[in-house]
């Protein structure tokens, strides 16, 4: 969020040393395996220790609970990996909720046309906030607070006090029903695994995706490389808002019920899923299936403590502190690294630093003297 | 980046200046909005303002949010963000109950400093984390809002405070007035006082303003960065637990849901008052009459006969518009000022 | 080719812990399905969970207590569980998790009368015995409905309470809960359709909603007062509208001019009853509603009844109730509190 330099914990910046070790150690040894083994480690003794986890229904519920998390939490690692937040998406799911209902009941459109519809509809609040985040040049916090109470409000306030409950049963069943009968997993997976797919090639595996890594840790140095870094911006809004629609057409489904006020509260959720699978709020580090894993991770905590008849505030408190142990944890990891090499090689680090930082100052006086 | 001084302010005439710093004051622009919407709401409905209730509430309704957005401008300026504001309002609100009901002789100003210092306390340990892991303020206080809530639950249990829990003293403090302006408003103008006088003249104040506009300046220049944002987030979390008390005082219950979702309106008062996001500049003054603005929106739309279900909408068109305005007058300035510093380095360039 | 080389090496490494990770949690998976089916059909007694609208609600901290009390009367485990906001996406993770724990029985009182369905039958499906109080679901999605008192008597007891304060004329407004709250739409509807038909000089002016939240429901009413002047009753038909309602009231110049009826707890009532701003106003037990409930849920468990119309059950200390129409038992009438009898109760 920040553009401080000397606050930000090492990227992913490639630097001689990292590429020292081999390459199953760099893989295996990351902030995103740590998640997935201590998601492992918690399934472990939940199937242990849990009465009743170990049955077949966790899982199935797990999936249908958190499917609008992992959706949301794909676009929203991409926006924060560029060093913005979009705390907006909840509200686009309570907007498309509705929108998904009044155009279904109201004007009589099928399912699938009110929710294309109500993706476009998504896709354009996504674009609004893109727009001024992009073009116009406006900290994202501030204008995706103000968003986020512009579209929940629209969504109150087409509705009212109605909750639009009639939608056949055609489609509520489709969004429970499971790919495998007897098995855990609920169809929802398969759009998310197609867009997590995607989602992975376009951060991981395309131009496109470095170009984001790289406006996260600079976004004036991106621009010099050749990164259209408020196209790259704006899209990113743009697929969060899309996404975020979707999900909201899962949440009504699934629910049976349309309300203006559903998912409130749903976008620190998906913050708090992503930024505990190891993506830093500053930009520019984070990866796909460490976020995955982070958002599991968060369900099956909840669903665990609910099987053993902790109610909310408790499950409030595990997240909670989980998240704050997550960031501090790689802080102080880093700053233990770095008085270790400090110590190991004297003075050297910290005068290349300034140079870069000096470097930095210097492109950002050109830039400012070419506008 | 920082707006240095490269014009000499001597070189207007000093009644240009002020009038020029007048028209373009945010605080002047926000609060000609408020008096618009109270003057276009009492023409509709007289009793808005004229009647006594309406007087009481016009200036009673709003000191929550005032004391949250003072603090949420003092952690706003370093350049950080505090979202625990309104689990901590929940969580010091409940203690003061508690105090009432386990020690019922205990005086009132015990219980507001005892308020005071369990915000403190929760802020502390946000500024501490903050500030020693130099871990951002985001993340950090997204944690703590569910903890703190959660501390509550748990601590609340199926238990709450009733207004007849809490002594006679306690709750007129809601509704007593002075010369008309109610008391709780009167704490909060204090509260607003105190700390508008610190940032605009104590030498801690300008620091923070310093860090809040390039932090990494700030270190380099010898500032003590930690112990000021520190510093930032205690004052903040000690204005939210005097609003506890004052949620209190006002509300006489305290239930599960007390200050849920107001620390998004407090970041949202500070935004429209003028208090920029990235920190370094905007006045508590501004974000007070932002605080008074936002609730006075929300109790003016139904006089005026728009549903209440449009109130969120509204605030949120405000916001933006608010965030718009700033972006648009500091890029005017921005570019006045970076023609002047080219006509300046011209020599040495 | 060496970099080529090492990236295979890698993904191998990688593949070898996904693969460790999901042989780990499938085996003990089908070692524990097992396991969990036994623990569940070796406990013999009744576990009953109870799911409020939210936590920290007076209203159903009362009768939830009460449940308690009466599960554990007859030895069985009580559970009690829920959402910290009044919502229906909130209280369907805490349905599932009673399925999959397989409890005897869950008592609900529903946030939605459509959202919850679905997960309720699953419930029903893992053979857990539902039972909705205080707010229902689609009569289908339930085995039983503990209801209060008839809509209707619920209805006209607190527009007659209020024509009776006001003189049968002038303008009235109701403070609802939350805007989706099942009984409460209800209520409303039936008492709008009383007002016009017995009540021609009474005006309906307003309806808006404080969300069951203090501090939203203090605010809207002195919202109600200056959008509306003339204003001469207020109707709360939910225990923390109520509340708040006489509490801002109490401190206005409103006092004593408008009158102000509803739902309420006596102990929240109490100092306004006594100060004058709150004639009158009405509610069942609560807590005989949560134990009633409780009681009907061990009915179910046991096999005493199926949830079909004239079967009889006991319920402790209550007495003996029958269920009538569409599996629903009903408490009584709502009783009326005043200055004169308030004392008499604490709850």
């Amino acid at each position: 969020m920040s553009t401080s330099v000397l606050s930000r914990p090492e990227g992913s910046t490639r630097s001689y040393p990292a590429y020292s070790r081999p390459l199953w150690r760099r893989v295996l040894f990351t902030r995103e395996f740590a998640v997935i083994a201590l998601l492992v480690a918690v399934i472990f003794y939940s199937n242990n220790n849990v009465p009743n986890f170990d049955g077949p229904l966790t899982f199935y519920y797990l999936f249908l609970d958190i499917a609008p998390i992992l959706l949301i939490a794909l676009p929203m690692t991409l926006v924060i990996i560029t060093g913005e937040i979009d705390l907006s998406v909840a509200s686009v799911v309570g907007l498309s909720s509705v929108l998904v209902a009044q155009l279904h009941v109201e004007a009589g459109l099928s399912i699938p046309v009110a929710g294309l519809i109500a993706i476009l509809v998504g896709a354009v609040c996504g674009a609004f906030n893109g727009f001024l985040v992009a073009y116009v040049g406006l900290p994202s916090l501030a204008v995706t607070i103000g968003t986020l109470a512009l579209y929940r409000g629209i969504a109150v306030g087409l509705l009212g006090t109605k909750a639009v409950t009639d939608f056949p049963e055609k489609w509520t069943d489709l969004a429970k029903e499971r790919i495998v009968e007897g098995h855990a997993y609920p169809m929802i997976l398969i759009p998310f695994v197609v867009l997590a797919i995607a989602f992975v090639l376009l951060l991981h595996f395309s131009p496109f995706g470095r170009g984001v890594f790289e406006i996260g840790l600079n976004d004036e140095a991106a621009h010099f490389t050749g990164v259209n870094v408020q196209r790259t911006k704006f899209l990113l809004f743009v697929l969060a808002g899309a996404v975020s629609a979707f999900a909201g057409i899962y949440y009504t489904l699934r629910f049976g019920s349309a309300r203006g006020d559903n998912a409130t509260g749903l976008e620190l959720q998906v913050i708090a899923a992503v930024l505990l699978g190891g993506v830093s709020i500053f930009g520019g580090r984070g990866a796909i299936h460490g976020v995955i894993a982070g958002v599991i991770l968060i369900g099956v905590i909840s669903s665990a403590m609910r099987l053993e008849s902790y109610t909310v505030n408790k499950i409030n408190i595990v997240i909670g502190t989980l998240l704050v142990l997550s960031v501090i944890s790689t802080s102080f990891l880093g700053w233990a690294k770095d008085l270790w090499s400090r110590r190991g090689r004297g003075s050297g680090p910290s005068s290349s630093e300034k140079n870069g930082q000096h470097r930095q100052a210097v492109a950002a006086d050109e830039s400012t003297n070419e506008r | 980046m920082s707006d240095t001084l490269l014009v000499e302010p001597s070189a207007v005439s000093p009644t240009k200046r002020i009038v020029g710093e007048l028209l373009r004051s945010r605080e002047i622009a926000v609060g000609t909005v408020l008096v618009l919407v109270i003057a276009f709401t009492t023409i509709k409905s007289p009793s808005f303002l004229f009647s006594d209730n309406g007087w009481r509430d016009l200036l009673l309704t709003p000191s929550l949010l005032l004391l949250l957005a003072v603090g949420q401008t003092a952690v706003i300026i370093t350049r950080n963000v505090d979202l625990s504001v309104g689990s901590t309002l929940g969580l010091t609100a409940y203690f003061t109950g508690k105090l009432f009901v386990d020690h019922p002789g205990l005086p009132i100003i015990a219980v507001f400093v005892a308020g005071l210092l369990m915000g403190a306390l929760l802020g502390l340990v946000n500024g501490v984390l903050v500030a020693f892991f130099r871990v951002p303020s985001l993340v950090i206080t997204l944690g703590t809002l569910y903890i703190y809530r959660g501390i509550f639950l748990s601590w609340a249990g199926s238990s709450r405070i009733n207004p007849s829990d809490l002594p006679h003293g306690f709750l007129d403090l809601g509704t007593k007035q002075i010369l008309t302006i109610p008391v709780l408003t009167i704490i909060g103008l204090v509260a607003l006082g105190l700390t508008g006088y610190y940032l605009y003249t104590a030498r801690g104040g300008r620091e923070l303003y310093a860090i809040g506009s390039d932090p990494d300046a700030a270190v380099l220049y010898g500032l003590p960065v930690t112990r000021r944002v520190i510093g930032a987030f205690v004052l903040c979390g000690a204005l939210a637990g005097l609003a506890g008390v004052v949620y209190t005082a006002r509300y006489g219950t305290v239930s599960s849901n007390a200050g849920y979702g107001m620390e998004l309106q407090a970041v949202g008062a500070a935004v429209i008052g003028g208090v920029a996001i990235f920190g370094g500049s905007g006045t508590v003054w501004g974000a007070a009459i932002g605080a008074f603005l936002l609730v006075t929106i929300n109790r003016a739309l139904p006089v005026v006969g728009i549903s209440d279900f449009w109130q969120r909408a509204v605030v949120g068109a405000l916001i933006i518009a608010a965030v718009v305005l700033d972006r648009v007058l500091s890029a005017r300035q921005e570019r006045r000022l970076i023609a002047a510093r080219d006509e300046t380095r011209e020599p040495s360039a | 080719m060496k970099f080529r080389n090492r990236r295979i090496t890698a993904l191998a490494a990688v593949s070898l812990v996904a693969s460790l990770a999901l042989t780990a949690c499938g085996g003990s998976d089908s070692d524990g399905g097992s396991d969990g089916g036994s623990g569940g059909s070796a406990s013999g007694d009744i576990s009953v969970t109870f799911l409020p609208k939210n936590l920290g609600n007076p209203y159903f901290d009362i009768s939830d207590a009460a449940g308690k009390k009466a599960v554990e009367s007859y030895g069985g485990t009580y559970e009690q569980v829920g959402p910290d906001t009044g919502s229906a996406d909130g209280q369907v993770p805490f349905i599932n998790t009673a399925a999959q724990q397989g409890v005897s029985a869950l008592v609900v009182s529903a946030n939605d009368p459509e959202a919850l369905c679905d997960a309720l039958k699953e419930a029903s499906d893992a053979g857990v015995k539902v039972v909705t109080f205080d707010s229902d679901t689609n009569p289908d999605c339930r085995d039983l409905y503990v209801q209060a008192a008839t809509s209707e008597g619920i209805a006209k007891k607190q527009v007659d309470l209020i024509a009776e304060q006001i003189g049968d004329s002038g303008e009235v407004a109701i403070l609802s809960a939350a805007a989706n709250a099942t009984n409460q739409n209800a209520w409303i509807d039936l008492m709008k359709k009383d007002i016009a038909d017995n009540h021609p000089n009474i005006k309906l002016v307003d309806t808006v909603y404080g969300d069951d939240d203090d501090q939203t429901s203090f605010d809207k009413t002195a919202a109600l007062l200056s959008a509306h002047p003339n204003l001469k009753g207020i109707i709360s038909p939910t225990t923390v509208g109520i509340a708040a309602a006489a509490r801002y009231l109490s401190t206005s110049d409103a006092k004593g001019k408008v009158a102000l009826t509803g739902l309420g707890t006596p102990n929240q009532m109490r100092e306004f009853v006594k100060d004058g701003t709150v004639t009158a106003f009405a509610l069942w037990n609560p807590g005989d509603l949560g134990t009633l409930s409780a009681f009907a849920a061990k009915a179910l468990v046991d096999g005493t009844i199926k949830g079909d119309e004239g079967d009889k059950f006991d319920a402790g200390d209550l007495g003996s109730f029958t269920v009538g129409k569409d599996s629903v038992v009903l408490l009584g009438d709502p009783f009326t509190y005043d200055k004169s009898n308030i004392d008499d109760f604490d709850f």
